[in-house]
């Protein structure tokens, strides 16, 4: 018996996306594709197929560098946020994004949630504890933290730092987070508490993970892109992908015979 | 000789010139600075700090004017220095990252740093002693300000390079503005490095002679206006120590100390600044 897929709303939407790296070099080919509301998305492929830039088009980090050149559209809530006219100070805040390594600010564990706090203009020091201490539960990292918030980031462990990073995304309440292969710095116990930190975040907002991890893509993710030389070779339900992929290119992937 | 004896003796006669080398560099720091001791040592005493020069000739009194007048252009020197420095730093290392001008800037301000002091106390001399008709407090300043800014723009500019980019991206990623990113996040991470930066180049001004001789030249009054001739203890000692009285050299020996410790004391602090930051 087939089960029917209740789709949740779409969130994001990418139509016809071309990326152009420093001037003319053509990274992304025409993308489309669509992100669900409060679930999660894995975008996987072999190293160098674009997906780690697809991931920095959806908060416009792109343009942190010059000669970098959108052309489509992606529509978030239905808003294009690729036009000039964007304001990405505000995308940023409610697009969240999580990196490779953990990227803690040189200063205390309380400091570094705040911060995003203080971005948003919240100074009351009881506000403040307020929203860092809900940031750091909803991190799974109050426990191991709660007795040192105010000694430096860098003395926690590698996968805490990971969730104190998570937490300080979280922080600013976004609506969608994007994770840059957030366990390729981790051991397995750190991933193992990850995942199931992306597992309970999805009731509450969207994400996108990129990963070179096909089980981990099984594991956490309810869609999966596959991405290859900047196409989109195939996006479907995660056990789809898995199990019946429509693509050769995709079942020749996730057999391992190349990539 | 066989080969091994041969690479044993090749051996032995590096390691002796090496050593002799660091013996010969050393022996002279070591002499230098045990003399200033002990010449200064027992020129030491309260009224030093406390009073102002004697006539000439006579015994007793002190070079509270030079304290005073180096502490001074010191001060206003920093106060100038400092902040354009570490102003034009960030500007090399962040906005003009990876421009020609940032590389322009860079090797210009490298020049700077090399330019020979003296060079910096004619120029001052031309643009600011001249046109006014004479010496003041405030050329003295603008002439170490102008020998510490190529020296705190470099050290900043480095130290804000050696904060890794993904931290400042994961500062972008949290919607903070690039000001925001750079007075938060980017000067925390280099805070250590710059403040070093700022106590080396403190130091590298205090004890400069050639660039006040042609600015603000000396005072053998007390004096806390800027706007004339003042005093300072590097142009006191260079004048002391050509001097025909024997109190007056003893008064160089002590300012000299004086003026070592500081700098020693500056250098140290920045040394353990350092360590603090990387161990």
């Amino acid at each position: 018996m087939e089960i029917p897929i209740v789709a949740n709303p779409i969130e994001i939407e990418v139509k016809d996306l071309n990326f152009y790296y420093s001037g003319n070099i053509h990274i992304l080919k025409k993308i489309n594709l669509s992100v669900y509301k409060n679930g999660v998305t894995a975008l996987i492929g072999p190293s160098g197929c674009g997906k780690t830039t697809l991931l920095r088009c959806f908060n416009r980090m792109h343009d942190l560098y010059p000669k970098n050149r959108y052309e489509g559209e992606i529509l978030f809530q239905n808003e294009d946020i690729l036009l000039n006219a964007t304001d990405l100070i505000t995308l940023r805040s409610r697009i969240g994004m999580v990196f490779q390594k953990p990227t803690p600010f040189p200063m205390s564990i309380f400091d570094n949630i705040a911060y995003g706090l203080k971005l948003k203009g919240i100074r009351k020091r009881s506000d403040l504890s307020e929203g860092v201490e809900k940031a750091l539960v909803h991190a799974a990292l109050w426990d191991e933290v709660k007795d040192k918030l105010h000694v430096s980031a860098y003395n926690l462990s590698g996968g805490q730092q990971q969730r104190l990073v998570i937490a300080r995304a979280l922080a600013v309440n976004p609506e969608a987070l994007l994770f840059d292969e957030p366990t390729s710095a981790l051991d397995p116990l750190s991933t193992a508490k990850i995942e199931e930190l992306t597992f309970n975040l999805k009731k509450e907002i969207t994400i996108i993970i990129v990963t070179h991890n096909m089980q981990q893509a099984a594991r956490v993710a309810d869609w999966t892109g596959v991405l290859m030389l900047g196409e989109l070779v195939e996006f479907n339900k995660t056990d789809k992908i898995f199990t019946a992929p429509s693509e050769k290119l995709t079942e020749d992937y996730i057999t391992g015979r190349f990539g | 000789m066989t080969r091994e004896n041969r690479r044993k003796l090749e051996g032995c006669i590096a390691l002796s010139l090496s050593a002799l080398a660091a013996f010969l560099g050393l022996f002279w720091l070591v002499f230098i600075l045990g003399d200033v001791m002990i010449h200064g040592i027992k020129a030491m005493n309260l009224s030093l700090f406390l009073s102002d020069p004697a006539p000439a000739g006579a015994e007793g009194g002190g070079l509270r004017n030079a304290f005073i007048g180096q502490g001074m252009i010191t001060l206003f020197a920093t106060l100038t220095g400092v902040p354009v420095g570490v102003l034009g730093g960030t500007f090399l290392a962040e906005y003009a990252r990876g421009r020609k001008i940032a590389r322009i800037i860079s090797v210009l301000s490298d020049i700077m740093v090399s330019v020979p002091s003296i060079v910096i106390g004619t120029f001052i001399y031309a643009v600011l002693v001249k046109p006014a008709g004479h010496f003041s407090g405030w050329a003295g300043a603008v002439a170490l300000s102008v020998i510490m800014i190529p020296v705190v723009l470099r050290t900043t500019e480095d130290m804000l390079s050696l904060v890794p980019w993904t931290l400042r991206e994961a500062a972008f990623a949290l919607g903070a503005p690039y000001y925001k990113v750079i007075l938060q996040v980017v000067y925390r991470g280099a805070a250590a490095g710059i403040l070093t930066g700022i106590l080396l180049s403190i130091a590298r001004v205090a004890g400069e002679t050639a660039p006040l001789l042609f600015t603000s030249f000396n005072n053998s009054f007390f004096s806390l206006d800027m706007n004339q001739p003042i005093s300072s203890l590097t142009v006191t000692i260079f004048q002391y120590a050509m001097g025909p009285y024997e109190n007056w050299h003893a008064q160089a020996w002590a300012a000299s100390l004086v003026i070592t410790v500081f700098i020693l004391i500056l250098t140290i602090a920045g040394r353990l600044i350092i360590q603090w930051r990387y161990r």
